[in-house]
């Protein structure tokens, strides 16, 4: 086996995954790791189901993760936490956020959604961190700030000192959402540790 | 962007392509915005020293990339995969002609199809057109390969052809700021045996063409992108492209022959690293091209026999093919309901085709984000095969048909699409006398890709003022007498003006005008909220049926419906979630009982 770390995100296109990815590979390589991330654009990203696949290591050659070799997965809608089960594996970690957004069929009222999903994903032996990214990012002062939430909860995880992921995010949001941002990041770290 | 350290950045396939062009010094760059392609050229327009701008189609792209080579300067032209098929007549004969300054198309393929009506394989456009091929497979190798693809270019005198794919153009990884390399002076210099390709002046060249390719397929004998790594020798992989990823991961002992040039091939290395493992395998997404190729020479390997042809390839996908029975067990899929991608919240789109969704018509398609007009509950798209094909395919078939066919087909097409290969159908369709009505959905930009400029949008690739060309004069010029522009937010008026132009007898053009919601501009306003008054919903779901991702229903209970006050036979209520609704009022314009108003209103 490698050891190559493997992250999978996962999500609703426009939730924020693109840049929720990107703070944790920037974090990842300040702390001296190789890391390659693979996502896609275009027709995949208007409202459908989207991943971002995010690799670290000493030296990571393929852009895309195994099937079965996913040892975190970061859900950023709950029923997205478990439309990518074979990507999982017995140790794995799930961190679901609790926020529901309604497919076509089910707005429209065809099919229903998913009910139970946080207890099939804890039945499977998986690691589950419940985060309700939506509520703490709406308390910090900025519903848009969830994927940082959810970065905040990851990072728990991760072989990276926060402070690195406040530098990065220091870096890389636009000044005046700096603090926000920050504030978001500090409440998803909460959740998990 | 961050850096890991001052020398290294990380960069997409696409940044890395582009910082490569600004170090090779190229000076002119043109393409058409295609995923995975788009990018490029957009991230290099924000370098100092290099003219960039989106042409309307990929053979202007590569025409004007011609042009400056022609002029002694290096030049690019990228395109996504099927662009190169309408890029491919000017590609052909600058194989001949060659050039001054290095000539360079990078043509992006998207195996799997995430974004794309097809999975051609474009390596075999190397060997069709007799031009060398190279194709990187991480991000670092596509900034290096760039730059030796312009200098191929010019020892050659030959366009080179700069294969990426998906995995490539859309996968992060680390690069290695170089050198910026000094450009060459542009001027004009007549060499008409080269440039003018009259049947005399071509039969030379072709004699050229020739010498050219015997003489790269001798250096890529050496070349360091075609390398040996040692390793097992029980099996020896010969890969490229990003399938060389996969393999490192799939089988790390084995030694591999890494080909960075995928045409012309080195015959000989291919020799000598065959003669010295047990067993070849060839690795490759996609067709067969490297195999028929050596299997030609008349070396035998495994290739298309155990490794799919379709689809992307992934490291398990290859570890089990070559060793069936090795995958881990996986936890098995539950079934869910699909998210397909959707038209946007407030999307201009969405009222033509629901108004289409209730004509009985054949709504002949093109490609945009208004495909997904062909999902439910619109379903409103009963064909699509490429860029432009909308207008003649509409045409075709309202000849077929014959009288009274003016009211039964239509073609939809978006501004840029039009720009790019529907303007030529349109005057096809007038010069050639039927009455098909052309929809074209003109909300002010290219979408699909992210939001670029185009000929009709009023600003150049630098988003600076430019020209717009006017939609509706250039119809009336090509000979539609009847042009109609419609607001296509306001639903029942759409249909009116659709349904009188389907009844025309002559060609007509309806031009939905309104502006995309994604638009920079449209985000910063500050929507007034649609709400609906939920007492007065009926539940007859008009707005449900538009498909807008910001509408909901919630379904009754057993006697719900009476104990909330409303009629006992209602079966829900539709609600629409403010954070989503970008306040198009399509929804109001169709709900006839005011449970849908905008600015105040009960929740």
């Amino acid at each position: 086996m490698s050891t190559t770390g493997n992250i999978l995100f996962s999500g609703v296109g426009g939730q924020g995954i693109l840049l929720a990815s990107e703070i944790t590979a920037y974090a990842l390589l300040a702390a001296g790791f190789d890391a390659k991330k693979s996502e896609v654009h275009g027709m995949a990203q208007r409202g459908g189901s989207v991943t971002a696949q995010l690799r670290y290591g000493d030296k990571v050659y393929s852009p895309l993760i195994e099937p079965g070799c996913a040892d975190i997965q970061v859900a950023f809608e709950m029923m997205e936490a478990v439309r990518y089960l074979p990507y999982l594996h017995k140790k794995s970690t799930v961190i679901v956020n609790t926020q529901k957004i309604l497919p076509p069929s089910v707005a429209t009222g065809q099919a229903s959604y998913p009910e139970n999903v946080l207890t099939e994903l804890t039945s499977l032996d998986v690691k589950v961190v419940r985060v309700d990214a939506f509520d703490l990012a709406r308390e910090v002062g900025e519903v848009k700030t969830a994927n940082v939430v959810m970065v905040g909860a990851l990072s728990v995880f991760l072989p990276v000192d926060s402070a690195i992921y406040e530098e990065v995010i220091e870096a890389r949001v636009p000044e005046r959402f700096k603090e926000v941002n920050l504030k978001a990041f500090a409440a998803g770290r909460k959740v998990s540790v | 962007m961050a850096t890991n350290t001052s020398d290294t950045i990380w960069l997409s396939g696409n940044e890395a392509i582009a910082l490569g062009a600004s170090e090779a010094g190229v000076k002119v760059a043109s393409g058409y915005p295609g995923t995975p392609s788009t990018e490029i050229l957009e991230n290099l327009s924000r370098y100092e020293g290099v003219y960039t701008e989106w042409a309307p189609n990929e053979k202007v792209g590569l025409e004007v990339a011609i042009g400056a080579s022609f002029a002694g300067v290096r030049a690019l032209a990228t395109m996504k995969h099927v662009g190169l098929n309408v890029a491919a007549d000017p590609l052909f004969t600058a194989s001949y002609t060659g050039g001054r300054g290095g000539l360079v198309i990078v043509t992006a393929d998207d195996p799997e199809m995430h974004s794309s009506q097809n999975e051609q394989d474009n390596r075999n456009y190397a060997f069709a057109a007799k031009v060398p091929m190279l194709e990187p497979s991480d991000p670092a190798e596509a900034k290096e390969f760039l730059k030796d693809a312009f200098a191929l270019s010019e020892q050659l005198d030959t366009p080179v052809l700069f294969r990426i794919t998906t995995r490539v153009s859309h996968v992060k990884g680390v690069v290695e700021r170089g050198v910026q390399q000094s450009s060459a002076e542009a001027g004009i210099e007549k060499v008409p045996g080269k440039f003018v390709m009259l049947p005399a002046m071509a039969r030379k060249r072709r004699v050229v063409v020739e010498e050219r390719m015997g003489k790269c397929r001798e250096m890529a004998e050496t070349m360091p992108c075609n390398r040996i790594e040692p390793g097992d020798t029980k099996r020896g992989f010969i890969t490229s492209g990003v399938s060389y990823l996969y393999v490192k991961e799939a089988f790390p002992e084995a030694t591999v022959l890494k080909l960075g040039m995928c045409w012309p091939l080195p015959e000989n290395l291919i020799r000598t690293f065959a003669d010295s493992v047990d067993e070849v395998f060839i690795v490759e997404e996609l067709d067969p091209f490297l195999e028929l190729h050596i299997k030609a020479m008349g070396i035998s390997c495994h290739g298309k026999d155990l490794i799919p042809n379709q689809g992307e390839l992934n490291t398990a996908i290859i570890r089990t093919a070559i060793d069936p029975g090795s995958a881990p067990k996986l936890l098995p899929a539950v079934d869910l309901p699909p998210r397909p991608p959707n038209m946007c919240p407030g999307c201009p789109h969405r009222g033509i085709f629901f108004t289409l969704s209730r004509m009985k018509v054949f709504v002949s398609g093109d490609i945009g984000c208004y495909t997904l007009g062909f999902l439910p509950p619109l379903s409103a798209m009963d064909s699509t095969v490429c860029m432009g094909a909308s207008v003649p395919i509409a045409h075709g078939m309202a000849k077929a048909i014959g009288d009274g066919a003016h009211d039964k087909v239509v073609a939809v097409i978006g501004d840029s699409t039009f720009f790019h290969s529907g303007i030529t159908g349109l005057i096809n369709t007038v010069y050639n006398d039927s009455a098909s009505t052309l929809i074209i959905l003109d909300n002010r930009i290219t979408a699909m890709t992210g939001q670029q400029q185009n000929p009709a949008s009023g600003g150049n690739i630098k988003g600076e003022a430019a020209p717009a060309i006017d939609i509706e004069a250039l119809c009336r010029a090509v000979g539609v007498k009847h042009v109609y522009v419609v607001n296509p937010h306001e639903v029942p008026e759409t249909r009116k003006v659709l349904k009188e132009a389907m009844e025309r007898t002559e060609p007509s053009v309806v031009i939905s005008r309104a502006p995309c919601v994604l638009l920079p501009e449209m985000k910063r306003k500050k929507p007034v909220i649609y709400f609906t008054n939920q007492k007065n919903c009926v539940g007859c779901m008009s707005c449900i049926r538009l498909g807008c991702p910001a509408i909901s229903w919630t379904p009754f209970g057993e006697g719900e419906a009476e104990a909330r006050g409303y009629k006992k036979k209602q079966k829900g209520i539709s609600k629409i979630d403010e954070i989503l609704c970008n306040a198009c009022g399509q929804c109001a314009s169709l709900c006839k009982f005011k449970a849908i108003t905008q600015g105040e209103g009960e929740k």
